[in-house]
């Protein structure tokens, strides 16, 4: 099975969930809605083969330029038989940073949610387990959100070298 | 009538040794039975993904070989490739380089399992063992200081291939060191498989089956070990890899016996992909002929006015990939090291976000030790070969 035939599969599947497909540099990401996304994850490992989710991510898209929700969370998921990676994005609105968990579909997904959660600050329905994973439980913020200051709160913003 | 029982907590670590660093571990007991077991980790937080966000392309990789301190080239490596995957430039990579980045990819993961065997059998009691494996690892790290200047933290990988050539008399260092390495390896063996005490500690232990495994994400030796064929090497070659004759070595008993077997294999396979990268090392050029990306030969910037703007150039503005994102990963020592890069189209990455092997893998500690010995904790922690860099990031 080719990426493309999964995308098909998807597609036929959920017909107004995928909003978006790209190709870039020889891989696929498909955007899809965020309220769908534990039925399309389990219909990828179920149905499509793709057994592992290899890597999970929250990115904030506020510093980009770019209209639309702020945030993103992203599954970098993977067929281990067919060897194909696959990748989904799901928008999530800055008003309410919530989406389903997935780590029901891959156990591997309970500390990549956590860790989403905690740098990120997007929380996720009927997790199991959500606390801070990496820092301390009584942090104030989400350290990977691009409005918060790189050498930490109370101190001078550092700009990064002016380029 | 059945004794009255009650669960003790205690706390395993951080500064315990067998810890591997900083992870804090709560067992809840009873009597030496563990009930639960739940990891606390972030106490190194450095905030890697932060950082790179506030630095250019080039200025990241030193912040990568600080992940995983035990095989820092491998995180080069993949940082490397994902930066080179995003700018396109990936079939531009000269020969020289591909040879020399497995070659040292290869060392560093003999380097890393030596570590992993010396800890694990130390953690079990072995002293002799962590002696003669710290030995063979002190010429890899000699190896590292000829090459990048540094014992650990070695910065040698460039976008676009190495940032010098090999020394002198380097590939004569490592060929004797590669041709006396396997015998070292049956030296361990000698010490370790056969002795009793070794093999009742670690059958049958830390029990993962291959799905469960799979479910809970982790990769590399601790994968094999439980009886899944998958190396990113053979099944998503990168830097050449598919020119390569090696064997991936797979074991089904899902125990900590399985992944010691597969790992000392591992080490074995790694000596011959050395040897075979040695006979194909050929001189020629280093560095791909992107001149936007890649400095210029040092004679050039010294010599040439073009050559000194154009390196003044790349070291002050960077290079600019076209907005885009990609994932690229690598069979670290440890299990799947990925990188997912997104581009804004600007000199510094927009977000990376690691995808570190350690983190995954430590995430099946509470599966495999609950309802076993608290000393097997101790044989689950070494066998997951964590550190927590790579944790912790």
């Amino acid at each position: 099975m080719t990426d493309q035939v999964a995308v098909e599969k998807l597609k036929a599947k959920f017909p107004g969930s995928v909003l978006d497909v790209k190709e870039f540099r020889g891989e696929l990401t498909l955007t899809v809605k965020a309220e769908d996304i534990l039925a399309i994850c389990t219909f990828c490992k179920k149905e499509l083969g793709y057994t592992m989710l290899a890597d999970l991510a929250g990115v904030d898209l506020s510093a980009m330029g770019v209209s639309g929700p702020r945030f993103q969370v992203v599954y970098n998921i993977y067929n281990i038989k067919a060897k194909q990676r696959l990748r989904l994005k799901a928008p999530v609105e800055e008003s309410r940073p919530r989406i389903d968990t997935v780590s029901g579909v891959w156990g591997s997904a309970n500390w990549l949610e956590r860790e989403c959660w905690d740098l990120m600050g997007i929380s996720f329905n009927n997790h199991p387990d959500l606390r801070r994973i990496l820092m301390p439980d009584d942090w104030v913020g989400h350290p990977l959100r691009k409005d918060y200051p790189v050498q930490g709160p109370d101190r001078e913003p550092y700009q990064g070298r002016q380029i | 009538m059945a004794a009255m029982t009650e669960t003790m907590t205690i706390n395993m670590g951080p500064q315990h040794p067998s810890t591997h660093g900083v992870l804090r571990l709560v067992l809840e007991l009873d009597g030496e039975n563990v009930v639960k077991a739940t990891p606390h980790i972030g106490f190194l937080h450095r905030g890697v993904e932060k950082l790179s966000e506030y630095r250019t392309y080039h200025q990241v990789i030193p912040l990568t070989d600080r992940l995983d301190y035990l095989a820092p080239m491998s995180n080069n490596l993949g940082y490397v490739l994902a930066v080179e995957k995003l700018l396109g430039i990936t079939e531009q990579i000269p020969e020289r380089a591909k040879v020399v980045r497995v070659m040292l990819a290869e060392l560093t993961r003999l380097k890393s399992h030596l570590v992993w065997l010396a800890c694990h059998a130390l953690d079990i009691g072995a002293m002799t063992v962590f002696i003669y494996c710290f030995r063979e690892r002190e010429h890899i790290m000699e190896m590292y200081e000829k090459i990048s200047g540094a014992r650990m933290t070695s910065n040698y990988f460039r976008v676009g291939g190495l940032s010098a050539d090999l020394p002198d008399g380097f590939e004569k260092s490592v060929r004797e060191f590669i041709d006396a390495m396997p015998g070292h390896i049956d030296t361990y063996e000698g010490l370790l498989t056969g002795n009793k005490i070794w093999q009742k500690r670690i059958v049958g232990v830390g029990v993962i089956s291959g799905e469960d495994a799979l479910d809970i994400g982790i990769t590399g030796g601790s994968l094999r070990g439980s009886g899944i064929d998958w190396d990113l090497r053979r099944d998503h070659p990168y830097s050449g890899y598919e020119e390569y004759d090696f064997k991936v070595p797979v074991q089904d008993g899902c125990d900590t016996w399985a992944r010691y077997k597969v790992r000392l294999d591992e080490m074995r396979e790694s000596c011959k992909i050395v040897r075979q990268a040695l006979d194909k090392l050929k001189p020629g050029p280093i560095l791909a002929d992107v001149p936007k990306v890649c400095l210029p030969p040092k004679q050039n910037v010294v010599n040439t006015i073009e050559g000194l703007i154009h390196h003044f150039k790349i070291i002050t503005e960077g290079f600019k990939p076209e907005a885009g994102e990609v994932y690229q990963s690598v069979e670290a020592p440890k299990g799947e090291l990925g990188f997912y890069l997104i581009s804004d189209g600007s000199a510094r990455p927009y977000r990376m976000k690691i995808r570190p092997p350690s983190f995954l893998n430590l995430q099946a500690l509470p599966q495999m030790v609950e309802g076993r010995l608290i000393a097997d904790v101790v044989a689950v922690i070494g066998t997951l070969d964590i550190v927590l860099g790579d944790i912790d990031r």
